[in-house]
């Protein structure tokens, strides 16, 4: 799916983690010409600070960072809310992706940055909290056994305790519920949740479906709601 | 035939050779040997005792024996010799009894004509061996000659027979020794030749790469202070193979780091390349065209930098795969279409689709990225882009109509930096873009192959369907 949302200039606070002056400051100023207000932290303890303190929309954070590094920086903030996390990986290296993504971000950007797709990427996560078109479902409240999705105000209830969802987890929920038991091969939850093309990582797809699942399901090892069906993708609910 | 020629080449054929004809040379000579002394034994036994009996008859009847001698005197003579079956002839008169005279052989008769001594003579009449002899008989006075002869034969045919048969066996024992002289010969040569095969094996492993492969010397003839001497350049060859290849990695992780230090600052001014190309406009004219070429040199540095770390990374065999089930021509066209380029008048795709195969979708995007970017910059349109299948392997060939690849830059084309072209030092492109596309045709086990055909250039792509 494509949001109706061109670069129309959404605006949002962005917290940039960086401990390279130089990269920071061009990020920075990228980043402002492209419309967005602009935060920045040269280390992971910094950066918290200034997330508590500014509460900035997302996070763009570089991995490799002096004292805590990105990962633990990634955790941390994960811990204290749904921020959506962008990470910088310097090397593009398999290993960081794999564990940056376990840590909690939510997409990421290789190094060197290109700003079109850093800001890209920004828009896409953010749109993902706002684009649920209502129209869609006539009953806002919908029930899958102990897990209650209201597409309306955007909130998931598990045996009616709220679930705190970061936007990207919440879009995944979204768009596999939307039809109980469709097959979604995992390029076509990259496209319709990160909005990737097609040579998006379909790692990020399977990282969000262990953070999901940890949060919806009551033995993430064996899930009921998100199902994976193997050589394939994913499958909400009803096997 | 062939092998038969090399086998009789070989040094076991050549041994056990040797060996067979020392042995059979060795067995006749006893064999021949022991035959002539047998042989000489067994007549000097006849012979003498014939002789011995026929003089002592003679003797006895000797004193008997008046002279000159009738007829009668010599009929009587020879019926005493009778169980010699002698003759006796004197002058032109011969005695009754006895062999016939004239069957004497001639040289016999005058040796004891002439000869005080008794005279013996072997003729061989119609195969059956004989033994003549003559005795030229003496009287009265000492060594004065009567002018009696006797003369008696025997035949040796039962001798004969028995030097026959030890012939026939001398010939069967060196004949028997023939197999035995050949297994000899045959244990003897795998005794030798096995360190030589072992050794054979092991500087073909070492040609192959085994560095590590070492023998172990037993003894201290030739062949083990050869096994000493290859195992000393096996080492030697390991040792300096080590070095290099030391000295290679060395290199390599020096252009990673050099590549990962360059990156940090490259993003930083990367991050505001288009700030730069915004506000050219707006720029006086000289810093505008400065600004527009500090922007585009910082895009093009960014991706040579972006590749050294690619290589870098297959070079260091931390290249990962990660395969799923793909439509290869649905792969292909979204590469092409997410680069611009249509299929038009410039690019033919002839892309069948339901061609599946376990691929990393992003490393094909790569190869094709590069092997169309690449026939699109130095070849001629129109760009043949066509896909098939051939047994277990998908085959995608870009075809351009351009001027071809030289000869001379055909065999290095996927060489780092390699340029067809070096009046043109600078391309587009960062010059590992074909050396990148083939690393990543063999991490999925296949491979990019350069060819001209009478049109232009063909770079042809083959990957197995399947992970194996």
């Amino acid at each position: 799916m494509t949001c109706a949302f061109p670069n129309n200039g959404a605006v949002a606070e962005v917290l940039v983690v960086e401990d390279d002056a130089a990269v920071r400051e061009g990020l920075q100023l990228a980043l402002r010409r492209q419309g967005h207000v602009v935060h920045t932290a040269e280390s992971g303890e910094l950066g918290i600070e200034v997330l508590v303190r500014h509460r900035p929309d997302i996070v763009v954070l570089d991995l490799m960072l002096p004292g805590m590094d990105g990962f633990e920086t990634c955790r941390r903030m994960r811990t204290a809310g749904p921020i959506p996390i962008i990470m910088l990986t310097a090397r593009s290296d398999d290993f960081d992706v794999v564990a940056g993504l376990e840590a909690g971000a939510d997409d990421y950007v290789a190094k060197p940055v290109e700003p079109r797709v850093l800001d890209a990427r920004i828009r896409a996560v953010l749109r993902r909290a706002v684009n649920e078109r209502p129209s869609e479902s006539p009953q806002p409240e919908e029930r899958h056994g102990d897990l209650v999705i209201d597409r309306a105000a955007l909130e998931v209830t598990k045996r009616g305790a709220p679930v705190s969802l970061t936007p990207t987890e919440l879009k995944l929920l979204l768009e596999l519920s939307r039809t109980p038991g469709q097959v979604y091969s995992r390029q076509q939850i990259l496209s319709a949740v990160w909005e990737h093309d097609y040579l998006g990582d379909s790692r990020l797809v399977d990282a969000c479906v262990q953070r999901l699942r940890a949060k919806i399901e009551d033995v993430p090892a064996r899930p009921e709601h998100v199902q994976t069906v193997r050589g394939f993708g994913y499958r909400f609910g009803r096997s | 035939m062939k092998q038969l020629r090399s086998w009789l080449a070989g040094l076991r054929f050549r041994l056990v050779a040797a060996f067979a004809a020392i042995m059979i040379l060795g067995a006749t000579t006893a064999a021949g040997v022991s035959y002539v002394n047998a042989r000489t034994a067994i007549l000097e036994g006849i012979q003498d005792q014939t002789m011995l009996k026929l003089r002592d008859q003679i003797a006895a009847y000797l004193p008997t024996l008046s002279l000159p001698p009738s007829q009668a005197t010599l009929d009587a003579f020879a019926a005493a010799l009778e169980s010699s079956n002698a003759v006796v002839a004197y002058h032109g008169l011969r005695s009754g009894p006895g062999i016939d005279l004239d069957s004497v052989p001639p040289d016999l008769r005058q040796a004891v004509a002439t000869s005080t001594n008794i005279q013996f003579q072997r003729v061989d009449a119609q195969g059956t061996p004989m033994f003549f002899v003559g005795v030229p008989v003496q009287t009265g006075t000492r060594d004065r000659l009567s002018g009696i002869e006797v003369y008696a034969m025997v035949s040796l045919s039962q001798q004969q027979t028995a030097i026959d048969e030890l012939a026939r066996q001398a010939w069967l024992y060196s004949a028997l020794a023939l197999p035995f002289a050949v297994a000899v010969a045959l244990l003897a040569a795998r005794q030798v030749l096995r360190p030589v095969r072992a050794l054979n094996a092991a500087a073909n492993q070492l040609g192959r790469g085994r560095l590590d492969v070492r023998l172990r010397a037993t003894g201290s003839d030739e062949l083990a202070q050869l096994v000493t001497t290859f195992n000393n350049t096996a080492a030697e060859l390991e040792r300096t193979v080590g070095t290099l290849r030391a000295m290679e990695a060395d290199a390599r992780r020096f252009v990673a780091d050099v590549s990962h230090e360059l990156r940090t600052p490259l993003a930083a001014m990367n991050a505001v390349t288009d700030v730069l190309d915004e506000d050219a406009d707006q720029l006086p004219p000289d810093t505008a065209v400065a600004a527009r070429l500090v922007s585009a040199e910082t895009r093009r540095l960014t991706r040579l930098v972006q590749d050294l770390i690619e290589i870098s990374r297959f070079d260091a065999g931390r290249a990962e795969l990660r395969r799923e089930e793909l439509d290869v021509a649905a792969a292909v066209t979204e590469s092409l279409a997410a680069r611009g380029w249509e299929p038009g008048a410039e690019l033919v795709a002839e892309l069948p689709s339901g061609i599946t195969a376990r691929l990393d979708r992003r490393r094909l995007d790569i190869v094709v990225a590069n092997l169309v970017g690449n026939a699109l910059r130095h070849g001629a349109p129109p760009v043949e882009v066509a896909l098939r299948k051939e047994r277990g392997d998908v085959v995608l060939t870009v075809t351009d109509h351009g001027p071809g690849i030289p000869e001379e830059v055909l065999p290095r084309v996927f060489d780092r930096f390699a340029k067809a072209d070096t009046a043109r030092a600078r391309s587009e492109g960062s010059g590992l873009g074909l050396s990148i596309a083939r690393e990543n045709a063999r991490l999925h086990g296949g491979d990019i192959v350069a060819a001209n055909t009478a049109t232009g250039a063909r770079f042809e792509l083959r990957v197995p369907r399947e992970a194996w």
